[in-house]
């Protein structure tokens, strides 16, 4: 320290070098040390980032056997049970790398498994986002990029998983042939163009190919670097806790902790999908044998990700009608065009709704607790729970089979929860929701449950509550306060009434359906007189709330 | 700019004391306030020299481990069998994929350990900056574009600026249009199979041609065009079957089933009553809803079931659908026999087969 000779320090050798031409120093200066906050919730966006990286790694690997031509040809390779037989190079080439070259299958189990686990791990963190509330302002467009994200996760696969031209994957093309010529007018134009002619033809493996390794993934990698720009320009959002305010961030650094931790759990997903790709057999292509278009397995189920679209499909019921001598298809155009669409720009749309129903213009950077934002969370769940009954749907041969179900009482039964089921979700969600809220305002009122029970002298029986740390209250008690907007109705001095505009009462109305119900946190005041309350009982020895006696109440401290 | 500030600071506050009962707000402020930051907990390694050089040497451990997994992944590659099986498993995918997964797992686990054991563990704090860009900024942008619009003329000059969006616009057309031969346009093509009159329906394994006689009450048997399945004893000798794509194109709308049934059993349509041929039916294999080859058939109730989406066509009624999301009837093959006792078609199907598309008209008759 005393030496006048230190100077700072200075690049040398390479790293000046590279300083010189590409400014490193200044750009290193704002990231290094950059903070993140620590939750295992923030975790699940990590496994989707790290799953898809490990689809490219083992997907350029599949690409340097694997042949994207429908070519006929007689397999001539080591799986004897197809030795002679024709079929396309694509599904040779597939069965090749399976049985004929190291580290083949291997390779193609982990590309599958974690194009699974990335789509998964995609839903599982959008649904974090939602739950507490981080799609809201500043957020919005990230919100987005996050949703195109997970739609072109979902195309990818399904790309993806046509390419081996195997029995069950030229049926799933089948059925998407299926659903584009229900688009009305132009639908058999647009399957013509997609498959070169008619189905199958000879050009989807090769179209599907490019779409797969170039088009799409080029999309996805750059989306990936926008969301993560975005992250680091807004830095994360964080859970309320003693100290964490909107306007800071409080975690680790970038260096050295979370280049540790994110790296490390790099290497966690890599080997984990590497494990099941060992141990798990996935879409063992050689037992379906190649596509032929008049053959199907009874039973074939898509990619899990693919299973509300089934669900959805099935129970639909069958709906056609003629019109001027031309053909609308209901029964598939709304499960399989009108209906992703319209769920999907649910999504989308979600922030703006909720948005104009708060009316909340601010920056929001601290995170919200699901109970705290009671119709949000109910909505989410209503969505999940038409999510999860059209996933059951796709399954309801499997189900009907394995529990020796009747299959179309399923689907009838299905056909009705899918309306009823949302309805009930919302409402069981929404007061689960509050009541959580009043146990949670319970609790800073009075003080945790300690399961002590004591008797009076009286004869009555009292549970001893022990006082919160002023840090747990404080979590408690860190969200917002939220107001109904006000009734537009006015009445001017000669008493006429003013009705307000119509959107002004339908904003109004929606304000008190999103807020109307939220249990007030405890003010202050409120919290001074449980606690004055409390020391009622104190004549009788029973303090409800240690410590609270003449004392300001935030300075409350737990007793031992 | 300036409630950008005031917004969020002391959110709390700022909310309770917008609150529309005045003088309540000391009342509506929160019960405690922000009691900051907690104070830094150490860890048993920060302040156990023993655990520290316990985790010290865990972490290396699993590095050391890590590389040695690693090292015999490369070893599983050169030798184990990539024929051989082992438990079940394809014993070379399962020798490289548990050495090299267990490695990679054991770097991760190594790093997270590092971090979490040794790593300094004190919460740093970084303030948040205004998302939107300060006042000074947005202004020295607006003047440099309202600059660049002046220099430019781009506003002045509006011939130039509206015949560039012409220009822009026109460029979209060749974008779409030059995709125009991506595929044939579809003509009738949908509407018409490969079946023609005379046709023989062959089994689509055998090719063998079938006489009545050859199928009992309740029996299926998935056919085709005889064109479609080589067999050497009854192919004409100047037979051309089809290969290939033409092949596959063709069996995506050709493929049937015949099925036969008790006659009695059977309410033909009245148009329909001469289509089969003692009790023998055939349909198409294609599903009306949305393509996929039907095969699950329940010969007490003569139900065909679809194992894609579960649509059920009654067999003995015309194929009119049962239960599921199919909309049509199944599409069914007039037959007839030839001079040597075989069935054949009477014509191609009188409606397109397969899914339904805008274009494919009423229940009028497309057959040739």
């Amino acid at each position: 320290m005393s030496q006048p000779s230190t100077s700072p320090p200075k690049f040398t050798g390479p790293a000046k070098w590279f300083d010189d031409r590409l400014g490193l120093g200044t750009l290193g200066k704002k990231q290094l040390r950059k903070v993140f906050p620590d939750h295992w919730s923030f975790m699940l966006g990590e496994i989707a980032l790290w799953s898809f990286i490990v689809i490219l790694l083992s997907g350029v690997f599949l690409s340097f056997w694997f042949k994207p031509s429908m070519a006929e040809v007689e397999y001539m390779g080591s799986y004897a049970q197809l030795r002679g037989m024709h079929m396309s190079e694509a599904y040779a080439s597939t069965l090749e790398l399976s049985f004929d070259i190291r580290g083949g299958l291997l390779m193609r189990q982990i590309h599958h498994w974690s194009a699974l686990l990335f789509i998964a791990a995609m839903f599982a963190h959008m649904m974090r986002v939602l739950f507490t509330g981080a799609h809201r302002k500043p957020r919005e467009i990230n919100y987005i990029i996050g949703a195109l994200l997970l739609v072109l996760g979902i195309l990818e696969g399904f790309a993806g998983y046509s390419l081996p031209d195997d029995l069950l994957s030229g049926t799933g093309l089948r059925i998407a042939e299926g659903l584009i010529k229900s688009i009305p007018v132009l639908g058999t134009y647009l399957s013509f163009w997609v498959f070169g002619g008619e189905f199958p033809g000879n050009d989807f493996v090769s179209r599907l190919y490019i779409v797969h390794v170039l088009l799409v993934p080029g999309l996805i990698l750059a989306l990936i670097a926008a969301h993560m720009l975005l992250l680091v320009y807004h830095k994360h959002t964080q859970y309320p806790g003693p100290g964490r305010t909107n306007q800071n961030v409080v975690g680790y650094p970038l260096l050295p902790v979370y280049m540790a931790k994110a790296g490390g759990f790099f290497f966690i997903v890599f080997g984990v999908t590497a494990l099941m790709g060992a141990m798990m057999q996935i879409n063992p292509v050689w037992k379906y044998g190649p596509y032929n278009p008049a053959e199907v397995t009874a039973g074939s189920q898509p990619d899990w990700y693919m299973g509300i679209a089934e669900g959805a499909l099935r129970i639909m019921p069958g709906w056609e009608t003629e019109l001027f001598g031309y053909t609308l298809s209901w029964n598939v155009l709304i499960p399989g065009v009108v209906l992703p669409g319209v769920l999907f720009g649910a999504v989308i749309m979600f922030p703006f709704l909720e948005n104009w129903v708060t009316g909340d213009k601010r920056d929001h950077h601290l995170l919200e607790r699901p109970r705290n934002a009671p119709t949000r969370t109910a909505i989410i769940v209503t969505l999940m729970t038409i999510y999860g009954l059209l996933w059951i749907g796709g399954g309801n041969d499997i189900i009907a089979e394995q529990f020796s179900l009747d299959l179309n009482a399923i689907t009838i039964v299905l056909r009705v929860l899918v309306f009823v089921g949302p309805v009930i979700a919302f409402i069981v969600t929404k007061r689960i929701c509050l009541a959580l809220q009043r146990a949670d305002r319970e609790k800073v009122l009075h003080g945790r449950e300690t399961g002590v029970i004591m008797r009076l002298p009286d004869g009555e029986y009292i549970e001893k509550h022990a006082p919160l740390a002023q840090g747990q209250m404080w979590r408690l008690t860190a969200h917002e306060r939220r107001e109904v907007l006000a009734d537009p109705a006015t009445e001017d001095v000669n008493g006429v009434v003013n009705p307000g505009t119509r959107k002004q009462r339908l904003r109004a109305r929606m304000s008190r359906f999103w807020f109307g119900d939220d249990v007030p946190k405890p003010t202050r005041r409120e919290l001074e007189e449980a606690h004055a309350h409390a020391d009622g009982h104190g004549e009788h020895g029973g303090h409800e709330v240690e410590g609270a006696h003449g004392e300001e109440p935030h300075e409350l401290e737990p007793r031992h | 700019m300036t409630d950008k500030h005031t917004d969020g600071t002391g959110g709390q506050v700022e909310v309770a004391g917008r609150d529309s009962q005045v003088g309540v707000a000391s009342a509506q402020a929160d019960p405690v306030p922000d009691p900051g930051l907690p104070p830094h907990d150490p860890r048993p390694t920060d302040i156990d020299e023993g655990l520290e050089k316990r985790a010290e040497r865990q972490v290396a451990g699993m590095f050391g481990l890590a590389t040695l997994l690693i090292l015999l992944s490369c070893v599983a590659y050169l030798f184990v069998d990539i024929h051989g099986t082992f438990l079940n498993f394809n014993a070379s995918n399962f020798a490289i994929g548990t050495t090299l997964g267990l490695g990679l797992l054991l770097i991760g686990m190594a790093a997270v350990q590092w971090a979490k054991k040794l790593m300094a563990d004190h919460e740093i704090i970084e303030d948040r900056h205004p998302v939107a860009s300060s006042p000074e900024d947005t202004a020295t942008v607006l003047s440099a574009v309202k600059l660049g619009a002046q220099e430019s003329g781009f506003g002045r000059r509006k011939m130039i600026r509206n015949s560039l969006f012409g220009a822009l616009g026109a460029l979209g057309l060749p974008a779409v249009l030059f995709l125009g031969d991506l595929g044939p346009l579809p003509g009738n093509l949908p509407s018409r199979t490969i079946w023609r009159r005379g046709m023989r329906v062959v089994n689509d394994v055998t090719g063998e041609p079938i006489r009545p006689a050859d199928m009992s009450i309740g029996q299926l048997v998935n056919a085709e065009p005889d064109v479609l399945v080589e067999n050497e004893e009854f192919d004409s000798p100047g037979e051309h079957n089809l290969e290939g794509t033409a092949l596959l194109n063709a069996k995506a709308k050709a493929a049937v089933i015949l099925v036969r049934m008790q006659p009695r059993d059977i309410t033909a349509y009245p148009t329909r009553t001469n289509w089969g041929i003692d009790g023998i039916l055939c349909y198409s294999k294609i599903c009306t809803h949305v393509g996929c080859p039907i095969s699950l058939w329940e010969q007490t109730t003569h139900h065909l079931l679809c194992p894609c989406h579960q649509s059920t066509f009654d067999l003995a009624n015309n194929g009119e659908v049962v239960f599921g999301p199919a909309a049509r009837s199944l599409p069914q093959l007039p037959l007839a026999l030839d001079a040597e006792g075989f069935i054949i078609a009477m014509s191609d199907f009188h409606e397109p087969v397969g899914p339904s598309f805008w274009e494919r008209g009423g229940e009028e008759d497309v057959s040739p």
